[in-house]
């Protein structure tokens, strides 16, 4: 039995006619197995062109290279008879952090020239296979010395046919565990710590009553009281099951001085080299033996979760490598060290990308914190400070104080990274990206709409700080078919009762501005949650995340003030709201001017006269009847465009007469409260008591009753024919899967604003209106929407939130009917 | 929408033999925007008014319109064509009365070579420019000129007047140059086309302004306007009319530039066309300043070669062989840089990919030579993210760009500038607002994209942070003319990175 590791290379060797591609075919996959002669036809048309060896072996590196990039096991069918074209395919298993096997088919010279003979493709005599033999028995002495993990040699046909080919696991997987677990940061030492940490989290001896497992992150030695007991105590939970332990530096480093090399006694090693000499030899042995076999990184719980002493970055998760143990042991060093003679390190983390948590400890910071999905637990115990603790998948923190300072610090902890999580890098916005949402698959957006989306974003929009979410866009229904009207309640109704709907809220829409509202209670609040360390406590924007006026720092306030009870009401320190700003002329007041109000001048000043002039020529005796009714109707229709742009503004005095109405509540701490139903939204939001608070007025409609969905629409148009826009009907609890969260339904004399003061006369050419497109766009931003809401209340890292939030001004950057 | 001719000279209803329109008829013709009717609502002797009524489909006009339309408002679909007397209104007028405007009329020949008392109604003119306009247009031209603006809307007096006028026109006049005279001035006043602007417009311009274009005090604007701001084409009817007149070209080129101002980067471009479109209607103050803009513009273009000059100068002082230009523009610093083998290395970034389309074009990027081509990366990006691609050049250069970030984002900018890319040097140019009082129609930041404008010691506030938060000095430098009392009208910052960090 032949056993290769899951992620590996694997090296055929053997001359030609050995049965390499035969062996390949019986015991992987077609697609793992890339063959030289493979490679020679891609380049040349012809797998027996000699010329073309250099570049078909090009473009097998090349694709071996890719595919364990990407993690496939790879099985490379060449000759590999001479030793510097194994040593090319090692460096490159290498390059890419993979273990490397060499299977060696070694067939007698007479089998593997019979058999080129017998095929007729193989144009080549029996020259050439004695050769390859001859460099093949020159390296079967060294090959076990060329870096391969294992060299497997099968000799004669029969072993050969006989083979069976296994899979092992790499150490470092231990994916099929899946917790729950306590990791453990940098004890050093520290045994009573370690004991009372342990209590803390409830267990009890070696084991936890709820079937837990300790991880420890490593660093058990060195610097503090008593590097035994705690070696005594970690190695009794790892041998009892309960226990799994990764190699820290210290531990390697106390190896090598247990062995007796060279090393230099600092930080702290002397401690454990004391404390270990008044131990019984067989101690000592079975402590070595135990550092000595720790790995450098294991990969737990189906693969999201990756603990490594000095953390690991994503490439490297589940590899195998010097590189990789070395990254995993000391973190990514420049090379270089800092005035106080410590290595200077660089901040993997902050550009961590990656899916999995990573664990890690190894930097002694005064708190631990997140970043981009990792975290530090080297909280420095031994230096006075904590032993820290993570319950996953809790994501719980749990410390205990240390006893004393056992070990004076060479410099002072640090506060974690210097990192402000207001730092986003262009690689997580710009080219082509798939977003994975939770409530809409994967989403893609395009290079050419991200590129957009940049210049906005980078020019226009508020602080990505603040920049939380942002608002989808909303369909409208089907286009009705009832006489006179554009848009009705019915197909809205209709199409949400398809989609297995029963219930929905028919909200007033706001004729104002949309406005997004992220409020924090306090500047520290604001600080925790957001990065925001200017002291404000909060932003509006709008539906493309700018700013409202020059200064909304007013406005802010007095919303904050507004939604102060939310605080307790929501049990949280931020609240970020979904609203409309009224009235429509705060913001658009210069859109109302130019485009609105312009439009209207110039119709109330050309029809009287047109009008006029078509009375005198019809006094005249003149044919003119239908030109001048329709002329006389056009002066009336232009006249009620006025009156509809006109109800939605009223003077504002810088914020006198301002009004918001929060409608739903988007997230606060922990909760994604989008997902909420709308009644408790819209009772929540309803307790708000203050001037600045406009209510939302709604009627739930039953859609299973013909009567309840009379009433609702008897509504709409009261509220129409009042003027109002409109209403939004939404499902009135969240409705998974590919259902519209909001179907707009606007109102008669509104879309005269929308599509012109003469749309009532050519409706019919009107109807023909697509909403594919806009429908399409509206559930994938309203996904992405979710999406950042899921993740803040998440409390993911800044990027994470941003990704999706960018996504929605991506996707509103492609062209739709803008009068949908 | 609306135009009325009025008649009064004896007999009137030989207006009906000029326009060849008989005043008892109703006559309708098919236009491409819609249908234009021509009818007399009074035919009498002593006056008799024709009346050429446009019905606009407005949405016929919006499916018609193409991708990236030129009008702003056209690109909406709600907008004043069915109603105001526009461009459109110009081109049936043209096609209408296409004989009348030849000066042709067989069966009365001697008639269209009468002036006649003419009196023209346009009851909703779009007039951007505003009255004074419409009266340095048409009183040339012989007209007595009547243009009262219209009130935006009268529930709401605040708003003010709007964008129209009512216009009447009074004047003795040949009824073929009144024609000719609305054909071509309608859509300036307007200034804004609603079809694609051809080379035949040019012939058109020529045809309709033979006679009085030539000698008209605003030609230069009437022919800008009329061809949409299309300077190669503007210049060519300027050189054409040139020949005509016997003037020289140079005389009749505008002093505007054809593109943006040089020192404007193309995130300005970009903000100015948007400004632009907002402020469409901003009326008086626009058509104002194109008039007047001749002597700053020409002091711009000198300060922003300088400041150039100032950049290269420093550059090459500082021995820096690769120079990364954040905030390229349309990469005027990025071929100055190419043009100097010295630098091996340049990179012009910037954050609109218009701009980046249009630095491009002029460093003519498809022919340029492998060797040169090898030394210059182009990309989009922007200065509030982190990149990686910004590392690695020994300096980097921002020039006009800080004033055009808010000021809570600068903090990123700097992180990602002084934190991340750590060049070796950092150039740093922005305006000194103190400067600004020597702008004499100045008012406001010097660019409608400026989210500020610093004063110099500001300016050195904000470097001399930023150099100790990162580990840089900082040196200061005027550009341009270093005013005793305000100081030069740039000021450039120098960091460099303290050699042990």
């Amino acid at each position: 039995m032949i056993s290769v590791p899951e992620l590996s290379l694997v090296v055929l060797v053997g001359v030609s006619g050995s049965g390499k591609s035969t062996f390949a075919r019986r015991h992987f996959k077609p697609t793992q197995v890339i063959s030289s002669d493979f490679c020679r036809g891609l380049v040349a048309d012809d797998e027996n062109d000699q010329a073309a060896t250099p570049a078909a072996f090009d473009l097998l590196h090349h694709i071996v290279g890719v595919r364990l990039a990407r993690g496939l096991l790879t099985v490379v069918d060449a000759t590999n008879v001479q030793q510097s074209a194994r040593e090319s395919l090692v460096a490159l298993a290498r390059r890419h952090h993979v273990l490397t096997d060499a299977i060696v088919l070694d067939v007698p010279e007479q089998v593997a020239i019979a058999r080129n003979a017998a095929r007729p493709d193989r144009d080549f005599g029996p020259g050439v296979v004695i050769r390859q033999r001859k460099d093949l028995r020159r390296s079967m002495g060294r090959i076990s010395r060329e870096g391969f993990r294992k060299v497997h040699v099968l000799r004669g046909a029969e072993e050969i046919d006989a083979a069976a080919v296994g899979y092992e696991k790499a150490w470092s997987d231990l994916t099929h565990l899946t917790g729950p677990f306590d990791v453990i940061g940098d004890v050093h030492g520290c045994r009573a710590e370690l004991e009372a940490l342990l209590a803390r989290l409830g267990w009890q001896g070696v084991r936890h009553p709820e079937g837990r497992t300790a991880v420890f992150v490593g660093d058990l030695v060195d610097r503090g009281p008593d590097t035994p007991g705690v070696l005594r105590l970690v190695m009794d939970m790892v041998e009892a099951g309960t226990a799994l332990c990764v190699a820290g530096n210290h531990e390697q480093k106390l190896v090598r001085a247990l062995d007796g090399r060279k090393v230099r006694i600092a930080h702290g090693l002397r401690e454990s080299l004391d404390q270990l000499a008044a131990q019984p030899p067989e101690f000592v042995a079975r402590a070595k033996a135990f550092m000595d076999g720790l790995l450098s990184h294991y990969r737990l719980d189906g693969g999201r979760l990756v603990v490594a002493h000095a953390g690991l970055k994503e490439s490297y998760h589940g590899r195998a490598s010097k590189r990789v143990r070395a990254f995993a042991l000391y973190g990514d060093t420049t090379g270089e060290t800092d005035e106080y003679g410590l290595p200077v390190r660089l901040p993997w983390a902050e550009e961590y990308r990656g899916r999995a948590m990573v664990v890690y400890g190894h930097t002694p910071t005064t708190r631990p914190e997140w970043v981009n999905n990792t975290i530090c637990l080297d909280t420095g115990c031994v230096f006075g400070g904590h032993l820290t603790a993570l319950r996953y998948p809790e994501r719980e923190l749990v410390q205990v104080q240390a006893e004393k300072m056992w070990y004076e610090p060479v410099k002072p902890l640090g506060t974690g990274l210097a990192r402000d999580p207001g730092t986003l890098d262009l690689g997580d916005v710009i080219g082509t990206r798939h977003v994975e949402t939770r409530h809409g698959g994967r989403i893609r957006i395009d290079e050419s709409n991200a590129a957009a989306a940049l210049e906005v974003m980078s020019r226009f929009a508020v602080d990505p700080r603040w920049l939380v979410y942002l608002p989808p866009t909303m369909a409208p229904p089907e286009t009705s078919r009832l006489d006179g009207y554009l848009e009705h309640p019915h197909e809205a109704f209709e199409e949400l009762a398809a989609a297995g709907v029963r219930e929905v809220v028919c909200e007033e829409k706001h004729m104002g501005s949309r406005m997004v509202a992220v409020l924090a209670r306090t500047p520290e609040a604001a600080a925790a949650r957001f990065g925001v360390r200017d002291g404000t406590c909060g932003a509006v924007y709008t539906r493309t995340g700018r700013p409202f006026f020059a200064d909304t720092g007013p406005l802010t306030e007095r919303l904050r003030a507004a939604c102060a009870p939310l605080w307790d009401e929501l049990g949280s320190d931020w609240v970020v709201l979904d609203c409309e700003l009224l009235p429509w002329s705060a913001k658009a007041g210069e859109l109302i001017r130019r485009q609105y109000a312009s439009v209207g001048a110039a119709a109330r000043a050309a029809l009287p006269e047109a009008v006029a002039a078509l009375e005198a020529a019809a006094g005249r005796g003149l044919d003119v009847g239908e030109l001048l009714a329709r002329t006389r109707r056009r002066s009336s229709n232009a006249a009620l465009f006025r009156e509809a742009y006109a109800r939605y503004c009223w003077p504002v005095d810088g914020l006198e007469g301002v009004r918001v109405a929060p409608f739903q509540i988007l997230a606060c701490e922990g909760r994604a409260t989008a997902l909420e139903p709308h009644a408790w939204h819209l009772a929540t939001l309803g307790r708000l008591d203050a001037p600045l608070i406009a209510p939302t007025r709604h009627v739930f409609a039953d859609l299973d009753s013909p009567a309840s969905r009379a009433a609702a629409t008897e509504w709409w148009e009261s509220l129409t024919a009042a003027g109002g826009e409109g209403m939004v009907v939404k499902p009135a609890v969240h409705a998974p899967g590919r259902v519209q969260p909001g179907i707009k339904v606007r109102g008669r004399e509104y879309l005269r604003i929308i599509y012109g003061p003469d749309y009532t006369e050519s409706l019919d050419v009107l109807r023909r209106r697509f909403l594919g497109k806009k429908r399409s766009l509206a559930l994938r931003e309203h996904a992405l929407g979710l999406e950042a809401l899921s993740r803040l209340a998440d409390g993911e890292a800044a990027w994470r939130v941003h990704e999706p939030v960018f996504a929605v001004l991506a996707l509103e950057s492609e062209p739709v009917d803008p009068r949908l | 929408m609306l135009l009325t001719i009025t008649n009064t000279a004896r007999p009137a209803t030989d207006l009906g033999f000029l326009l060849h329109k008989h005043p008892a008829r109703v006559q309708e013709f098919r236009q491409s925007s819609g249908t234009a009717t021509v009818f007399y609502p009074e035919a009498g002797e002593e006056r008799c008014t024709a009346a050429l009524l446009l019905e606009i489909d407005p949405v016929a006009l919006a499916r018609a319109r193409g991708k990236g339309s030129p009008d702003f408002s056209l690109s909406q679909y709600v907008n004043d064509r069915p109603y105001a007397a526009s461009s459109l209104l110009a081109v049936a007028l043209g096609e209408v009365f296409r004989t009348a405007r030849a000066g042709r009329c067989a069966a009365r020949p001697e008639l269209p070579g009468t002036a006649l008392p003419l009196e023209l109604t346009l009851p909703a003119l779009p007039c951007r420019g505003g009255p004074d306009l419409a009266h340095r247009l048409f009183e040339p031209l012989g007209w007595e000129v009547e243009a009262r603006s219209l009130p935006l809307d009268e529930g709401f007096p605040e708003w003010g007047e709007s964008r129209y006028v009512r216009l009447v026109l009074r004047g003795s006049v040949r009824v073929a140059d009144a024609l000719n005279h609305l054909y071509v001035l309608l859509p300036v006043l307007d200034d804004g086309k609603h079809y694609w602007i051809a080379p035949d417009e040019v012939d058109k311009l020529i045809r309709a302004g033979e006679g009085w274009l030539r000698g008209h005090p605003e030609r230069g604007l009437i022919t800008r306007r009329y061809l949409g701001r299309r300077w190669s084409l503007a210049r060519t009817a300027l050189a054409r009319l040139a020949e005509l007149g016997d003037e020289t070209e140079e005389h009749l080129e505008p002093a505007l530039a054809e593109d943006a101002p040089p020192e404007a980067t193309a995130a300005d471009e970009a903000a100015a066309a948007e400004a632009e479109a907002a402020e469409a209607e901003a009326t008086g103050a626009e058509a104002a300043a194109s008039e007047k803009a001749a002597e700053p513009e020409v002091k711009v273009r000198s300060l922003s070669v300088r400041r150039r000059e100032a950049v290269l100068g420093k550059l090459t002082e500082l021995g820096a062989t690769s120079v990364i230009d954040l905030g390229c523009g349309q990469g005027e610093l990025v071929g100055a840089l190419l043009s100097r083998p010295a630098f091996t290395r340049v990179a012009g970034m910037d954050v609109s990919p218009l701009a980046l389309t249009i630095a491009a074009r002029r460093l003519r990027l498809d022919r340029m030579p492998d060797a040169r081509r090898a030394r210059l990366t182009l990309f989009q990006g922007a200065l509030t993210y982190t990149d990686k691609r910004l590392s690695g050049y020994d300096a980097a250069v921002l020039m006009e760009v800080i004033e055009h970030v808010d000021p809570p984002r600068l903090a990123a900018l700097e992180r990602v500038v002084f934190g991340h890319a750590r060049p070796r040097h950092v150039v740093v140019t922005t305006p000194n607002v103190e400067y600004n009082v020597r702008y004499a129609f100045l008012t406001g930041l010097r660019h409608p994209d400026h989210r500020f404008e610093w004063t110099r010691a500001e300016f050195a506030a904000w470097a001399r942070r930023v150099a100790a938060e990162h580990g840089y000095t900082v040196a200061f430098e005027p550009v341009g003319d270093d005013d005793p009392e305000v100081g030069p009208p740039t000021q450039m910052g120098v960091f460099t990175r303290d050699q042990r960090s």
